[in-house]
């Protein structure tokens, strides 16, 4: 019976052990294909892509990519995580060095089908990021901003909007030319 | 073969697992949000089904009885594991949708259930197809069951949008998934019956 049982488990995992290690590859190279998609997506194009770096504002590391062209920066893909209505809400936003939000990209998302999933196709909502003013009032409207929340969905245009508001203050950290006048508006308690 | 083909349209019709054996019912409301992610699940618990039921099958005669929940259980999760890890490697998008309901196999009623009732007492091609029955029987319904939520709830069939604007949000979250399921099991019950 125990013989059973044991030779059955150790037959399973010889079998995963197996798929895993083929599997391990393509998976790897899968999650490193999307994550150069989301941040070509996000930035100019044209430019040469860093390695991953990692940056850290008010105790929360963010993991970000620069972009070169001709000698200097011209963007930054920042990846950037807030809680959304059903869970973590992950952006990848492409800034550019002065503030300038260039393009927002969902990397997952487990909002309600319907209603703040369409953040990931509401044209309106989305075509605002692109090239939102670096001295823009990132938060919803509802809030007194400049953002144009999904109806219906204010939970989750708040939090895509605090992410956003993330990679901005994480990009004038980085850059010391940029503005810093504007600043963070904190996301009001719903 | 009239009788090897009984026992795919078994699957279909007499023993259809969701409108009348009523199993794996969490996956089935869960997922059919739309045609096409009803679809996808069916067709994993299907792949998943026909492995393990051949497999059980073939296990069956030399598994003591006390530890055959176990030995089954440890097939089956073993089957879902390799499915998970070749979604991931290979069709990454489709591993997005489905989420946690690929793991989730594991605890469907259907699977264990067919291996409990069906392969551990018959030979692994009657199981093979007992498995392609039902995961047929399973996949249609789940597609059936997103076709009426997708058509419903958002105006498009399979991704394709016919009626403009925003559908009647409620069929696309779980309340609908309840209210579709109720109505299409009447009715597949009343037509079974007439036959």
């Amino acid at each position: 019976m125990t013989l059973v049982l044991f030779g059955t488990c150790l037959v399973c995992s010889a079998i995963l052990g197996v798929v895993n290690e083929v599997t391990r590859e393509p998976i790897a190279a899968a999650a490193a294909a999307e994550a150069r998609a989301a941040i070509a997506e996000v930035l100019p194009e044209g430019g040469e892509i860093s390695e991953a770096k990692t940056a850290e504002i008010e105790g929360v590391n963010y993991e970000y990519y620069e972009e070169y062209g001709g000698g200097q920066t011209v963007g930054y893909a920042v990846k950037s995580s807030t809680a959304g209505f059903g869970g973590t809400l992950s952006l990848m936003v492409g800034v550019l060095p002065d503030g300038t939000i260039f393009n927002t990209k969902v990397l997952s998302h487990s909002e309600t089908p319907g209603l703040g999933a369409k953040c990931t196709s509401d044209k309106k909502f989305i075509g605002q990021w692109y090239g939102f003013s670096k001295d823009g009032n990132l938060s919803v409207r509802k809030d007194g901003g400049d953002v144009d929340a999904i109806t219906a969905s204010t939970i989750t245009s708040r939090a895509y909007t605090l992410a956003v508001a993330q990679a901005r203050k994480l990009v004038k950290t980085l850059d010391p030319d940029a503005t810093t006048g504007a600043s963070l508006i904190k996301n009001k308690e719903n | 073969m009239a009788n090897k083909l009984s026992l795919i349209t078994n699957g279909l019709l007499k023993e259809n697992p969701t409108f009348v054996l009523v199993l794996g019912m969490c996956p089935t409301l869960a997922t059919t949000t739309s045609a096409m992610n009803g679809m996808e699940m069916g067709l994993a618990t299907l792949f998943v089904l026909v492995l393990s039921n051949i497999v059980v099958s073939l296990v069956a005669p030399i598994v003591p009885d006390k530890v055959h929940i176990p030995v089954y259980i440890v097939i089956i999760a073993t089957f879902v594991t390799v499915l998970q890890l070749l979604m991931r490697a290979f069709v990454p998008d489709i591993y997005r949708t489905l989420g946690l309901f690929i793991p989730l196999i594991v605890v469907n009623c259907i699977i264990l259930g067919r291996a409990e009732a069906f392969a551990s007492k018959h030979n692994w091609l009657e199981s093979a197809l007992d498995g392609i029955g039902i995961g047929i029987g399973f996949t249609l319904s789940l597609t059936v069951i997103g076709i009426v939520r997708e058509i419903l709830g958002s105006g498009s069939v399979f991704g394709w949008k016919f009626i403009p604007g925003d559908g009647i949000l409620a069929f696309v979250m779980a309340p609908g998934a309840f209210m579709v399921l109720g109505y299409l099991m009447v009715l597949f019950n009343k037509l079974a019956k007439k036959k």
